[in-house]
Parts: C-alpha cells; sequence; structure tokens
C-alpha cells in the first residue's frame, strides 16, 4: 500500500523532475557566475527548492545585502506557497500526523503542488514522498551540472548561457499574459517599475526592488482585475 | 558575511512560508483582495526579476537584447519553457560571436 502510494508519485514526478533538471541548470550557471561555488549552488538547492527565491537570494547575496532584504524577499516571492499549502491542507488524508505534515510541507512547490492538487480524493504521505523525493534530485542534480558546466565552458558560451534563466520565467509569464488581461498588465506594471527603479533609483538594492515592484503591480491588479477562483494557482512559475 | 548565514536563513523563511499553512490553518482564505494578490504574485514578482536584469545578463548589451526578443517571440507562439531557454541562450551566444567578426 505504502509501497505502491511511493511509486506512484516517483512516476507522476518523472515529467517534473525532467523540467527542473533543465530549470535549475540554468540557475546553477547563474549561481556560479554570481560568485558561489558548486557546492553552495547545491545546497541552495536542496534547502530551499524554489527557481525565483533562490535566484533572488543568489542576487542579494552576491550584492552583499542585508538578512532584513534576503527574509523580506524570500517572504513575497514565496507567498503564494502558502495558499498552495492551505489549499493542499484540505486534501491531506488522515495519516497525515503532524511530523508527516512537517515533513511534506518541504516540497510544496508549484508543479508539485499541480500535481497532488489534480488528484482524484485525498492524498497520501507516500504519494507525497515520492513526488517530492523524485523532484528534489532532479533539482539538485540540475543544479550541479549548471554550476559545474558554469565553471568549465568557455566565457563566451557561459556568458550566454546567463540568460536561460531569464528566457525561462519570459516562458512562464507570456502565454497565460496573452490570455489574462489581469496577469498582462500586471506582467507590464511590474516590468517599467523595475526598469524605472533601477535606472531612476539605483541605490535601492536588487531584493528590495524586486519586492516593491513585485507588491505595487499584484495590490493593483487585485484592485482592477479581483480574481473569484481562490484556487486558481497552479500555473505559476517553477520549484 | 558568511554565505552559510544567508542560505540557512533564505531556507528557514521559505520553509516557514510553506509549513505554516500546511500544519496550523485550517480556514478557507475569504479576501477577495488577499486571493487576488497572492494570484497575480508569481508573475509580477517574474517580470520585476526578469526586466531590467535580462539585458544585463550575458554582459553584452547587444547580445542580451538578441536573446530577450527571441525569448518574448518563440514564449509567445507557445513553445515550451527549455526552446526558449536554450533558444535565448543560443541566439546570444551567435550575437555575440557574430559581434567580434566586425
Amino acid at each position: 500500500m505504502k509501497l505502491s502510494k511511493f511509486l506512484k508519485g516517483l512516476k507522476h514526478g518523472i515529467p517534473i523532475f525532467l523540467g527542473y533538471l533543465s530549470v535549475s541548470f540554468g540557475f546553477g550557471i547563474l549561481a556560479v557566475k554570481n560568485g558561489l561555488s558548486v557546492t553552495e549552488a547545491a545546497a541552495i538547492s536542496l534547502f530551499n527548492l524554489t527557481s525565483a527565491g533562490q535566484a533572488a537570494g543568489v542576487g542579494i547575496i552576491a550584492a552583499g545585502g542585508s538578512i532584513t532584504e534576503m527574509i523580506l524577499a524570500q517572504i513575497i516571492i514565496n507567498l503564494r506557497y502558502s495558499l498552495m499549502s492551505l489549499s493542499l491542507s484540505q486534501k491531506l488524508d488522515k495519516s497525515f500526523t503532524l511530523p508527516r505534515r512537517l515533513i511534506v510541507s518541504y516540497g510544496i512547490t508549484d508543479e508539485i503542488f499541480a500535481m497532488a492538487s489534480v488528484q482524484p480524493g485525498r492524498i497520501t504521505p507516500w504519494y507525497m514522498y515520492g513526488i517530492i523525493l523524485i523532484s528534489t534530485l532532479g533539482w539538485v542534480l540540475g543544479t550541479i551540472l549548471g554550476a559545474a558546466a558554469g565553471t568549465i565552458l568557455p566565457a563566451e558560451v557561459s556568458d550566454a548561457l546567463g540568460i536561460m534563466l531569464y528566457g525561462m520565467f519570459i516562458a512562464i509569464i507570456i502565454p497565460p499574459a496573452k490570455i489574462n488581461k489581469g496577469i498582462l498588465v500586471g506582467v507590464l506594471i511590474a516590468a517599467a517599475a523595475s526598469a524605472a527603479l533601477y535606472y531612476l533609483a539605483p541605490f535601492i538594492s536588487s531584493g528590495f526592488a524586486v519586492i516593491i515592484c513585485a507588491v505595487i503591480a499584484a495590490a493593483l491588479c487585485a484592485v482592477l482585475f479581483p480574481k473569484n477562483d481562490p484556487a486558481n494557482v497552479e500555473d505559476g512559475e517553477s520549484a | 558575511m558568511s554565505i552559510i548565514i544567508y542560505i540557512a536563513v533564505m531556507a528557514a523563511v521559505t520553509y516557514l512560508i510553506r509549513m505554516i499553512p500546511l500544519t496550523l490553518v485550517r480556514k478557507k482564505i475569504r479576501s477577495r483582495f488577499l486571493n487576488s494578490f497572492l494570484y497575480y504574485i508569481p508573475y509580477t514578482v517574474l517580470s520585476a526579476m526578469t526586466f531590467p536584469a535580462i539585458f544585463y545578463s550575458t554582459g553584452s548589451a547587444v547580445s542580451s537584447a538578441v536573446g530577450t526578443a527571441a525569448a518574448l517571440i518563440l514564449a509567445y507562439i507557445g513553445m515550451p519553457l527549455i526552446v526558449v531557454a536554450l533558444a535565448a541562450a543560443g541566439t546570444a551566444y551567435l550575437a555575440g560571436f557574430v559581434i567580434t567578426l566586425f
């Protein structure tokens, strides 16, 4: 029973494994470009399991930002996981004791949440362990490969690969922005505000700039284009 | 400051964000504003992180701009994540190579 649930989780995690392998490759490149070692990059991926939060975190580390900045940036960027955890908490089966909830909390990502929340009926701890294990493996392995490649490859190649993670971010935000006016407006406001702060107020560090721009844009959109369906969170960014 | 402290703080904050609702909160969020805000936040965060940083991501303004244009076009026609990312890097590399010829 446990084994079959675990294997089902592993199986459902295979596409996530492959996706994470490539996304975290971009993160590994970005991390070494910002002066981190392969081990440090791998440790960040193992302990955080989130792309945007990690990318912002690496930027803050490279800039020598404050701990306050790091805490605020992680809260704002990863806030959506609270909503996913909240939604998932309604779907857990009775065998989810406190220790098991504490373990599964580690692995709430956009993709794992999306996969788990569309399963019919309640979800079991061992299903979650399976899907989280294989997804984490892909995330950390990709980071190590990307970070190692970043240190081995010629400068022209690793420079060009530095755009990969941003390319993925674009691939995540453009398709929903095409069909959802609220997202389109939010994306445009955030980009414009971010560019404005970068050029007009360069003394504001990159971590705080992201927080300010993202909060303003999302709050404006929440007022202008309020959502009726609170469960619609599965189409966010990777990991 | 030690990188280990940064990593520990990052990890702790990210874990708490996921853990607190999953273990403590049993009620649903009723605020329409908060639900909408949480819905839009991933997109505005990614957008603010990408722009204008993407134009400095390859160390050359021209190759970054070419890679960005390729990513926008391919994302617009609905190409998968990995295709968009690799094409952005590939076109940025080619643009950087072409620049060196002049």
